[in-house]
């Protein structure tokens, strides 16, 4: 029996939409594209709960020494934002995106481990559930989400916020890194015929990296927060300084998860760019080797560079200047990823649809962030910018600039294959200018009143320093963005019932996902394809010009 | 650039970065006069083909003729890589030398050498200030919130060098026109090094979250010159004003709990866990800057500390109105 | 055919030549992939990040060795014990290398004979890490809480004891289902699975046992 007539599999239908009830169907599933549903969900609950968070702080913050919240309030609402937006809404929605469409992008019938996933989501619910627990049960914690030792030890932090906000990040992350080990396995694992790892989409290629990122930052995180609990709840001393611990200690340690977390937050929308950018240019991936080289360089960089956020602890000459060597490498691989994108616009037939016009957004947005942070690895410029509002600045710019409207961009692109209806394209174009402008407008000035000394994480300010206006510019952009959010949940709801027909490729994309039905059946695909190239949907196109004599 | 963040800067107090009164802000400041202008080379280059290709490149209304696939270009990738990188290698030799320049370790205190040499203990949420040796002489006395020094001239330089620890948790000393930001952190001692160039008072703040008042952990260095600090430096070093009229009031404050944390040199008050009080009129502002400091406001902060500075350490003692303005008597004598 | 795309009926991808005369270009032949399963990979996957977990605590330990100015060191430790324990460890690897290899030859017997000596290994090593920890704390009164040395001894020893324990009730877990006969022929892939995570945990108590009991001591 020849390759071509392997895989054809009898299909057996695993469940009938109709016996069960809806809820339980969503309850008990171990189908990879209801849990990456139900990831994006919870990602996009969250993301309102944080957006007000941060609503109030921006209100909180238009006039100085304003009384509209009590200090300690505000220091629990920026611990809870930082905390939400990182771990409750960055990671699950780009887990979530990812767990719909890398078994689709591979060929495959589900992920690796279908029961883990499930376990995995659920892990991560919990987690964020136990870190909101703290809100009822004395207070959120006002650690900061980087909980720098000692203020976390019992001493500075009575109550049990910091052990609600440890132990649901513990519980998280071991949700996350079941996904992490899941996308490795089925990427790895699970390819159809003929897609060899440098044939997969450029999206499950920054998922796969991601996953390593993953398997190497989460556990010292774990660590670190057992650590924390241990030395709240046993009494050991690993951040008690007053008996020989150490505050340093969890400085790096968290760093060490901390900076590749970031990148964590942004390949995967580096890959959905990937998708996006070439279908709506109508041009092939300039460069998909040298991408793909690139995203293996930026992940093992980023894990050197952990320590340029601890420039101002007193190390030594040589330890700030490697760091800062090391972070200011990890431009040159961005770059390429940059110069790539748009050496694929260049000479293409741009169609500004929606999933385009925010990973034009993206593009242009991302350039400005990844500037201020070569800025901030210039050590001495960032013993005046770091802890200030232009850190603040620069790092909303890269996960807003760059992961929020990235992966907005992958919502709008993929949206008619989870639920077979386009997304209101009005709707859409309102909701990215009112992000675009009021993202600007709120984390613009923010670069300058760190530069004129307004540091951060405080409740309020003197008059008088110069800071009021750009405050009130912030304040004001982010009542600006607060109706785009609005309209973003209005969109996703109100079109998966009016929203236009879709069909099972209104892009005219090229990658596997698009082959199937929208939604996909359960099984995804009827028959497991085989590919010859990165574009099997451009192949069957041109059969007369396919991909796979030039690749 | 300094001119117009000044002017964007509403009020009188400055504290911008690009406005240096001290070698090592200025170092930097040049530095990041450098850093801003290539960045700001690469933001237009890269945004500026962003444009062009939207411009040029949008779809025109005929559907279904794709255009030409451009797969790579070995030559197109390696010189966008190697343009970077030479770009990173200037920034690298940019960043050494000012580094080199700015950090430095603090020399050891000998005599004439018009250096001064204070602790910086960062406490939550106040200041605390030990003035350990001005030109090669041992001083030792501890005082709070106003850090004074003294300014140099252009053959005679005063470099004051500081030794910046913690009591508690991680806070960070920064004043923008000064210097750059060095933290406090617990169980080390970091060190930085000012040298201003003119008289005048710089502000800055605790830059490192550090509990619920650090919004209000402010940093006031006074620098004024050689003489006026030196009477300065003279008159903290004194005992505390002992005046008989107010011997009620201080026979109320060393008999209460105030020197379980208060220190008045001279006195029975030893305390070394809250601000040193001796000398406590001389100075302009209370409650580590948060307000300033007059009879009214001293009331209001020993009536009730909770009230000024929510959550500070300083508990209200439920004193008499009777026993409270005694006290405020002998305190406002402490000059 | 040249909109493409749209409302394609699925075919297979082979080129299949058109009507008119242009023959089309046909793929290069498809080779087929040798690599591990999906299964190896996430236990591999699972084992990479284990070592970053306890190299985390590794990192912790060695950074705070020697930097108690009071309470028990290091030199308390009883090392005889603990080679004691090692070696049974050791040998637990040997004996479930051996399971594995009976298991994959078919030979039920044996499998059950060496998988068994595995898990009674296991418990042994648990057993002395026991009767130790119970001797360093009511002799020597080193208890977590009692100084860094005990903060970071208990959590470094007592997390890769946790992990060994989890290895046994997964080892008696399988050992229950061959016995009851729930795994058959699929018995293959998680004995092997099973055996990479207990050959794991061995090689992260030898490391263990280097910093802990040799180097640091």
């Amino acid at each position: 029996m020849s390759i071509i007539e392997q895989e054809r599999e009898v299909i057996q239908k695993q469940e009938s939409p109709q016996s069960t009830p809806v809820l339980d169907a969503w309850l008990t599933t171990v189908d990879h594209k209801k849990i990456g549903v139900l990831y994006i969900v919870m990602a996009v609950v969250f993301l309102v709960i944080g957006g007000c968070e941060a609503l109030i702080i921006r209100l909180q913050l238009m006039y100085p020494r304003s009384t509209l919240v009590q200090p300690d309030t505000f220091n629990g609402l920026f611990t809870m934002h930082g905390t939400t937006m990182v771990f409750f809404v960055g990671m699950p929605i780009l887990i979530g995106i990812g767990n719909y469409l890398v078994p689709l992008m591979i060929g495959a019938r589900d992920m690796a481990f279908p029961r883990l996933n499930a376990f995995g989501f659920w892990a991560t619910l919990f987690g964020g559930l136990l870190v909101y627990f703290s809100f009822v049960a004395g207070g959120a914690p006002t650690i900061g989400w980087f909980a720098y030792a000692p203020l976390t030890e019992r001493t500075f932090s009575r109550g049990s916020a910091t052990d609600f906000w440890a132990l649901g990040l513990l519980v998280s992350g071991v949700g996350t890194l079941t996904a992490g080990i899941n996308f490795i396995a089925s990427i790895l694992g699970m390819r159809s015929p003929g897609m060899t790892l440098r044939k997969i989409p450029f999206f499950a290629w920054t998922m796969l990296w991601t996953s390593v990122l993953l398997l190497f930052a989460m556990p010292p995180l774990t660590a670190s927060l057992v650590m924390v609990l241990l030395d709240r709840n046993l009494g050991t001393h690993f951040f008690d300084v007053q008996n020989g611990g150490s505050a340093v200690l969890w400085q790096h340690l968290f760093w060490f998860f901390g900076h590749p977390e970031v990148y964590i937050l942004i390949l995967p929308v580096f890959g959905m760019i990937s998708e996006i950018i070439p279908v709506f240019s109508r041009k092939v991936l300039f460069g998909y080797e040298f991408m793909a080289a690139a995203t293996a360089a930026i992940a093992f960089i980023s894990m050197g560079v952990w320590a340029h956020h601890m420039f101002t602890i007193g190390m030594s000459r040589v330890l700030d200047l490697y760091f800062a060597v090391a972070s200011l490498l990890v431009s040159i691989p961005t770059g390429i990823k940059l110069f790539n994108w748009l050496a694929t616009m260049y000479g293409g037939r741009i169609y500004l649809a929606s999933p385009m016009l925010f990973a034009i957004g993206f593009l242009s947005m991302f350039v400005i962030g990844g500037l201020t942070g070569i800025m901030l690895a210039i050590v001495p410029f960032d013993f005046q910018l770091t802890d200030s509002y232009f850190v603040v600045g620069h790092f909303h710019w890269v996960l807003i600039g760059g992961t929020l409207f990235g992966t907005f961009a992958g919502i709008h692109y993929w949206y008619p294959k989870v639920t077979g209806r386009m997304l209101s394209e009005r709707i859409a174009a309102w909701q990215f200018w009112l992000l675009y402008i009021g993202f600007i407008l709120t984390f613009g000035p923010m670069h300058v009143a760190g530069m004129l000394g307004m540091p951060r994480r405080i409740y309020t300010y003197e008059p008088g320093m110069g800071w009021e206006l750009w405050n009130q510019l912030s304040t004001v952009g982010a009542i600006i963005q607060a109706p785009s959010f609005v309209l973003f949940v209005y969109n996703l709801i109100a079109s998966a019932w009016w929203g236009k027909p879709a069909g099972d490729n209104p892009w005219n994309a090229w990658t596997l996902e698009w082959a199937t039905t929208s939604p996909p059946p359960v099984y995804n695909f009827e028959t497991l394809p085989i590919v010859h190239s990165r574009r099997p949907l451009w192949d069957l196109a041109h059969p007369d010009d396919p991909d796979w004599k030039y690749e | 650039m300094n001119t117009l963040l000044v002017l964007a800067s509403e009020g009188a107090k400055n504290l911008s970065i690009f406005d240096p009164a001290s070698p090592s802000a200025e170092s930097i400041r040049n530095l990041s006069m450098l850093v801003l202008a290539i960045c700001g080379v690469i933001f237009v280059i890269v945004e500026g083909v962003l444009c062009y290709c939207l411009l040029n490149f949008g779809r025109s209304s005929e559907k279904g003729m794709e255009p030409p696939q451009v797969y790579g270009s070995k030559p197109i990738e390696i010189a966008w890589t190697a343009a970077p990188a030479l770009i990173v290698f200037i920034l690298v030799l940019v960043t050494t030398r000012a580094l080199w320049e700015v950090e430095t370790d603090p020399p050891k205190p000998q005599s004439d050498d018009n250096a001064l040499f204070v602790t910086v203990v960062g406490r939550q949420w106040w200041w605390e200030y030990t003035y350990e040796i001005y030109d090669g002489k041992k001083l030792g006395f501890t005082t709070s919130n106003e850090l004074h020094i003294p300014v140099g001239q252009k053959d005679k330089k005063r470099p004051v060098h500081l030794a910046l620890k913690s009591a508690d948790v991680c806070h960070s000393f920064w004043v923008p026109r000064l210097a750059g930001k060095t933290d406090c952190i617990p169980g080390r001692t970091n060190y930085v090094y000012l040298q201003p160039s003119q008289p005048g008072l710089f502000l800055g703040q605790c830059a490192e979250y550090c509990g619920a008042q650090h919004a209000n952990m402010m940093i006031r260095v006074v620098a004024e010159p050689v003489d006026e600090f030196e009477k300065w430096l003279a008159h903290e070093q004194d005992i505390a004003v002992d005046d008989p009229q107010v011997a009620q009031g201080k026979g109320a404050f060393l008999s209460q709990s105030c020197v379980n944390c208060h220190r008045v040199r001279g006195t029975s008050a030893v305390g070394t866990f809250g601000p040193d009080l001796t000398h406590l009129m001389s100075r302009k502002t209370l409650a580590s800057g948060m307000t300033a400091n007059s009879p009214e406001t001293l009331r209001g902060w020993v009536t009730d500390p909770q009230k000024v500075k929510p959550s500070c350490l300083m508990p209200a003692f439920g004193l008499t109105d009777h026993d409270r303005d005694q006290l405020i008597d002998y305190l406002l004598t402490l000059k | 055919m040249s909109k493409g795309g749209q409302n394609m009926t699925y075919v297979n991808y082979s080129a299949q030549p058109l009507d008119d005369e242009r023959p089309l270009p046909l793929p290069p032949p498809i080779i087929p992939e040798v690599g591990f399963s999906p299964a190896q990979w996430g236990m591999l996957s699972f084992l990479v990040s284990e070592v970053a977990f306890f190299s985390t605590l590794i990192v912790v330990y060695l950074s705070f060795l020697g930097a108690d100015r009071s309470g028990p060191t290091p030199s308390i430790l009883s090392v005889p014990l603990v080679i004691g324990t090692t070696l049974c460890l050791l040998a637990s690897s040997a004996t479930v290398h051996l399971a594995t290899k009976s298991q994959n030859l078919g030979k039920g017997e044996d499998f059950l004979k060496w998988w068994s000596a595995t898990i009674v290994l296991g418990i042994i090593f648990l057993a002395g890490t026991a009767y130790e920890w119970r001797e360093l704390i009511v002799v020597h009164h080193l208890t977590i809480s009692r100084n860094l040395f005990g903060s970071t001894y208990y959590t470094l020893v007592g997390f890769h004891a946790l992990h060994v324990s989890v290895g046994v009730i997964v080892m008696l877990t399988v050992l229950g289902m061959t016995l009851s006969q729930l795994l058959t022929s699929a018995s293959k892939a998680a004995v092997e699975l099973v055996s990479w995570y207990w050959h794991f945990v061995d090689c992260v108590w030898l490391v263990v046992f280097a910093v802990v009991y040799v180097a640091g001591r």
